[in-house]
This record gives C-alpha cells, structure tokens and sequence, in this order.
C-alpha cells in the first residue's frame, strides 16, 4: 500500500525560496505566473493499510505544526 | 554544580561550550551523549551548535526524538536550566519546549558575522548580570535563523517578556537593517514562560574571551553561575 504526504508551509509563513524561484521566471517569459510556494513530498510504502500510522508519521514527523501543514494522498 | 553538554550526532560547538564554562569559567562539565536517557545529577544543560542528524528534514526534527530529549524534558519541567545555543535553540523549538520556530534566512544566505543584541529581559537565570538595554557584540552562524511565531503565539511571548535578546544597531535601536534573518521583532533569543529553558541563535560559545573578539558572550554562561549558586 502507498501513502504520498505533501507537505507545505502554511500560507501566513513567509516562503524566501518560492519568492526566490517566482522572481526568476520574469527572465525567462513566464510573467502570468504570481505565486510559487515550494513544498516536500515524501513517498510513504506501508505494509498492511494502517492509514493511522501514516496520519501519525505525517502529524508527528514530517511537519512542523507551527509552520507547516500536510495533506495525504492515498493509492 | 555540573553543567552538562548534549552531543548529537552532528553537533559540532560541544567543544567550545566545554572549553567555556570548564576552563574560562572553571565550573564542573561533562558531554552527555544523546543516546543517555538520564540528566541526573547536572544542574544546567547545554544544548550546543551544529547540525544535528544533518539537519536531515528540518533543522532540529529529528534531534528531538533522541533519547535524551526526553530526561531534559522533565528536567525542564522541574525547573532545571536548559540552554541551546543556535541549533540548540532550533531543537528545542522543534521539541516543544520553546515556542515558534526557525525558518530559513530571509536572504538565503548562511550567515556568520559579529552582531549586537540589546538585552530585553534581566529578570532570568540567563541575564541576571546585565543590565536592561545592555548591548552585547555576539556572533552568528546560521542558514536558518529566522524566528517565527503566529500572531497569537508572538502577542502572547512579547506581553509575557519572553523576549530576552534583540538584534540592534550599535546605538542599541531595533532596525530593520539591523536584523540579519528576518525575524520577527528581531527576536534574537526567548526564554519560556518559566523562564528556565532560553534559546538563542547567537553564540556566547564563541564570544567568551576578548581574543575570539568579543568576551560578551561570558556574560550569559556567568549569569547561569549566578543563578546556580544563589538557588
């Protein structure tokens, strides 16, 4: 079984490097795009369906609660 | 007294805490490994500079799931004096024991340049030898230094005068231009609602003697005396 977890800051938190990566698209032409906000994926296998661990890995590990939110797509 | 120095895998200030508070202080000091799952028998634990596990994740994540974290946990809670220094202070944030936490630099850039800080707070086992608006030349070194809290989480640490360290300008006034990483306030280092746990970017762990160029940091380890001795 697969769980993907995105990961993500919050929107009230400063993001200095998708500001970095959306000030460079203006060189190269793609000026209809206002907002980059770069995030982490982390590809979770599991063995039996134990979707509470992933929540749990998820919640505990991979975010920082204060600055970050998550959401889990699962396959 | 014994003041104890957490070594994580990753940490590489351990030694200048020791060397500081053994030699220039002259007070007992002993490492504590990571991995140890009691702090019995120190009466202040530093947590030193680095990059624990690499920084692997988030600077500080995964640090907080060593065994010791646990045991400073509950020292902690009985009072007992934590300090982290730079990752230090990104550990405990991530462990819950500070509030808010580190972002990147605002810049992007690591940085690692002599700074002031002004002094906010006298009143904990920290800063008990400086006087309020006492200016001090510290050192940074840090990619993520940037303190950050919501808006409610900031209120409530500003009003509780958790705040103990600014970064200012040599006149000892709060700029922008005077803030290296973007942090909030220019909040440079905060202690918790006990008082007993403070963390800060910058290193008194490399500002103890006038040959490192500045012996301003020596203040904040013989406050930590201080208090220890006057218990």
């Amino acid at each position: 079984m697969k769980a993907t977890v995105i990961v993500t800051l919050k929107q009230t938190v400063l993001d200095p490097q998708g500001m970095t990566i959306q000030r460079s698209l203006a060189s190269l032409g793609l000026t209809d795009i206002s907002d980059v906000r770069q995030g982490k994926i982390f590809d979770i296998r599991l063995t039996e369906g134990s979707r509470e661990q992933v929540e749990r890995l998820a919640k505990e590990v991979l975010t920082n609660p204060v600055i970050e939110e998550y959401r889990i797509i699962w396959e | 007294m014994k003041f104890g120095v957490v070594i994580f895998p990753g940490s590489n200030c351990e030694q200048d805490c020791y060397y500081a508070i053994g030699s220039v202080l002259g007070k007992p000091v002993e490492y504590i490994w990571h991995q140890d799952t009691s702090v019995k028998g120190f009466d202040a634990v530093v947590l030193p500079g680095g990059f624990a596990y690499g920084d692997y994740l988030r600077t500080g994540a995964l640090a907080k799931f060593s065994p010791v974290m646990k045991a400073i946990a509950e020292f902690a809670s009985k009072g007992g004096l934590v300090f982290g220094i730079c990752n230090g202070f990104q550990i405990l944030t991530e462990a819950g024991l500070l509030p808010g936490a580190l972002l990147r630099n605002v810049g992007l850039k690591y940085l690692c340049k002599f700074e002031y800080l002004r002094t906010e707070n006298t009143d904990t086992p920290f800063t008990n030898l400086m006087t309020k608006g006492q200016l001090l030349r510290i050192p940074i070194g840090h990619g993520d230094g940037n303190f950050f809290a919501d808006a409610d989480t900031l209120k409530r640490i500003e009003d509780n005068d958790q705040v103990v360290f600014r970064y200012a300008d040599a006149h000892g006034e709060i700029t922008r231009e005077a803030n290296p990483n973007g942090s909030l306030n220019n909040i440079a280092g905060i202690v918790n609602e006990q008082r007993n746990v403070l963390g800060m970017m910058p290193h008194p762990d490399r500002s103890y003697e006038s040959i490192l160029g500045s012996a301003d940091g020596k203040l904040v380890f013989e406050s930590m005396v201080n208090a220890l001795v006057t218990k």
